[in-house]
């Protein structure tokens, strides 16, 4: 007997269950798949530029980003993320794909009210806790310092 | 004249006089696609925002609407009509540009039977000759609204819906024709403590059942007084619910039962559980429904309209999703 009180838990059975394991597996296969990319970047730029390990870092994270941009542009990034779900949203790109789909979106609000406040809707929240982790990750480490 | 507890018995007559529907390019691809009466194969209707282009559709089916009906602009007595963005905009934005007097209202994907019961019963009670009602929804404004930017590679889950891209309305009148609006049942707001936004279906199958198990109550029905009974937008997670609720208040639906969110696409169109929005019950009643009564396949048909009555800055207070569901029972007349 399905009541009120016992709705949510009498009416799984229905609901569709999210396939984990196959998720994982798509997630993995595709977050590495754009990891290989970023990899292969970065010898790239080692290779044909001269640049150390470290100087490479960022003009592969810059190109990650334009990449994820123009794909988000031709209405590619939504399609990819509903297929590999983490393994394209945790990487670069997909906090690439977050700002660049906010601002796509919001463009018939104008530049400055709809675009440039509308960007970090959904990126904002990670700027956030990004900077407060680094933050907290920064204190313990100089604390730990002092003892060691 | 009020039947019972929640329903209104349109005893004077009310019937239809003409209907149109206008879908995007998604829904023109459908199964029910040669029953529409224009199509548009892109997002944007040939309009710079995705506002706009959700007002064109409403307009562009309201105008169709009255100009097949034969009637002058200046003899519809009134125009209802609703839409899911805030304030009503498409409704009210488009209801400007008309000399008729307008009424907006919201109830969610609820909203074409809502408007309707309102018109039919100003109708049935001699406060106006002719009536236009019309609803529409636009895949874009609502992912814009309720969920994330259209292009934002989340992962959606298989309980969520797809937006149906469409506008569909429809004008009642006094003057006899074939399909009589003959009764109309007034849900009440229902929260059975679901809170999931991507699965609205769960969250309206029990506003359904009341409404229909009212339904019957007061007309003293059962399913068989009908050839069909149709929900809007409960999608595939919500229909086996609602059959299973309904089986459990003695009133089987058995076969009589389908949903107009699953007639709307094929299954391979990615639509996840099916189509939702305003525009998912009218587009389906307006075209595909009404034709098949009007070449007397079918009779008695009571269109169910469910509407999630979610606010998406409640649902981040931890708050559940108040759900309603409005009934129009339709009927064949001899003529």
């Amino acid at each position: 007997m399905i009541t009120k009180d016992n709705y949510k838990k009498s009416i799984k059975p229905y609901q569709p269950k999210p396939p984990l394991i196959l998720n994982c597996v798509k997630a993995f296969v595709i977050g590495g798949l754009i990891c290989v990319i970023g990899q292969g970047l970065m010898i790239f730029y080692m290779e044909v530029f001269g640049f150390t390990q470290k100087q490479a870092g960022n003009p592969t994270v810059t190109t990650l980003i334009l990449i994820a941009a123009i794909l988000t542009g031709f209405g590619v990034y939504d399609k990819l993320g509903q297929f590999a779900g983490a393994g394209s949203a945790v990487p670069v790109t997909g906090f690439a794909n977050s700002i660049t789909s906010a601002a796509m979106e919001h463009r018939s609000e104008g530049i400055v009210l709809g675009v440039a406040s509308n960007m970090f809707k959904l990126a904002g929240s990670v700027i956030v806790f990004g900077t407060v982790a680094a933050y907290v990750v920064g204190v313990v480490r100089y604390i730990v310092q002092q003892f060691l | 004249m009020k039947k019972g507890k929640y329903s209104w018995d349109f005893t004077n007559g009310v019937y239809i006089n003409s209907h149109s529907v206008i879908v995007g390019p998604k829904e023109s691809e459908g199964p029910l696609a040669s029953y529409y009466d224009m199509s548009f194969d892109d997002l944007h209707f040939e309009e710079k925002t995705w506002e706009q282009a959700e007002r064109k559709m409403l307009k562009k089916t309201i105008e169709e609407t009255i100009a097949k009906s034969g009637y002058r602009q200046d003899s519809i007595d009134i125009l209802i009509s609703g839409d899911l963005m805030n304030q009503n905009t498409a409704a009210n934005y488009v209801a400007r540009d008309y000399d008729i007097p307008f009424l907006g209202v919201f109830g969610a994907c609820s909203t074409s039977m809502e408007a309707l019961a309102i018109a039919a019963s100003l109708v049935d009670g001699h406060q106006v000759n002719r009536a236009v009602t019309g609803t529409c929804s636009h895949y874009a404004t609502a992912e814009k609204q309720f969920r994330y930017p259209t292009e934002y590679g989340g992962q959606k889950p298989d309980t969520s819906t797809s937006t149906v891209t469409g506008a569909a309305s429809i004008l009642i009148q006094k003057s006899k024709d074939a399909i009589q609006v003959e009764g109309a049942t007034i849900g009440k707001v229902i929260d059975f403590g679901m809170n999931d936004p991507f699965d609205m279906g769960s969250a309206m199958a029990p506003a359904a059942a009341e409404t229909i198990t009212s339904h019957f109550k007061d007309f003293n029905r059962t399913a068989d007084d009908y050839d069909l009974i149709l929900t809007g937008d409960l999608s595939s997670v919500g229909t086996p619910i609602l059959d299973k609720l309904m089986v459990q208040s003695g009133y089987d639906l058995g076969d009589k039962y389908k949903d107009c969110g699953s007639m709307i696409y094929y299954a391979s169109q990615n639509v996840f559980a099916g189509g939702s929005g305003c525009a998912a019950s009218a587009v389906v009643t307006y075209s595909y429904i009404l034709k098949e009564m009007k070449e007397k396949r079918l009779n008695n048909v009571l269109i169910v309209a469910t509407g999630a009555l979610l606010s998406p800055t409640v649902i981040q207070q931890k708050e559940t999703i108040p759900c309603i569901a409005h009934a129009i029972s339709l009927k064949r007349v001899e003529q």
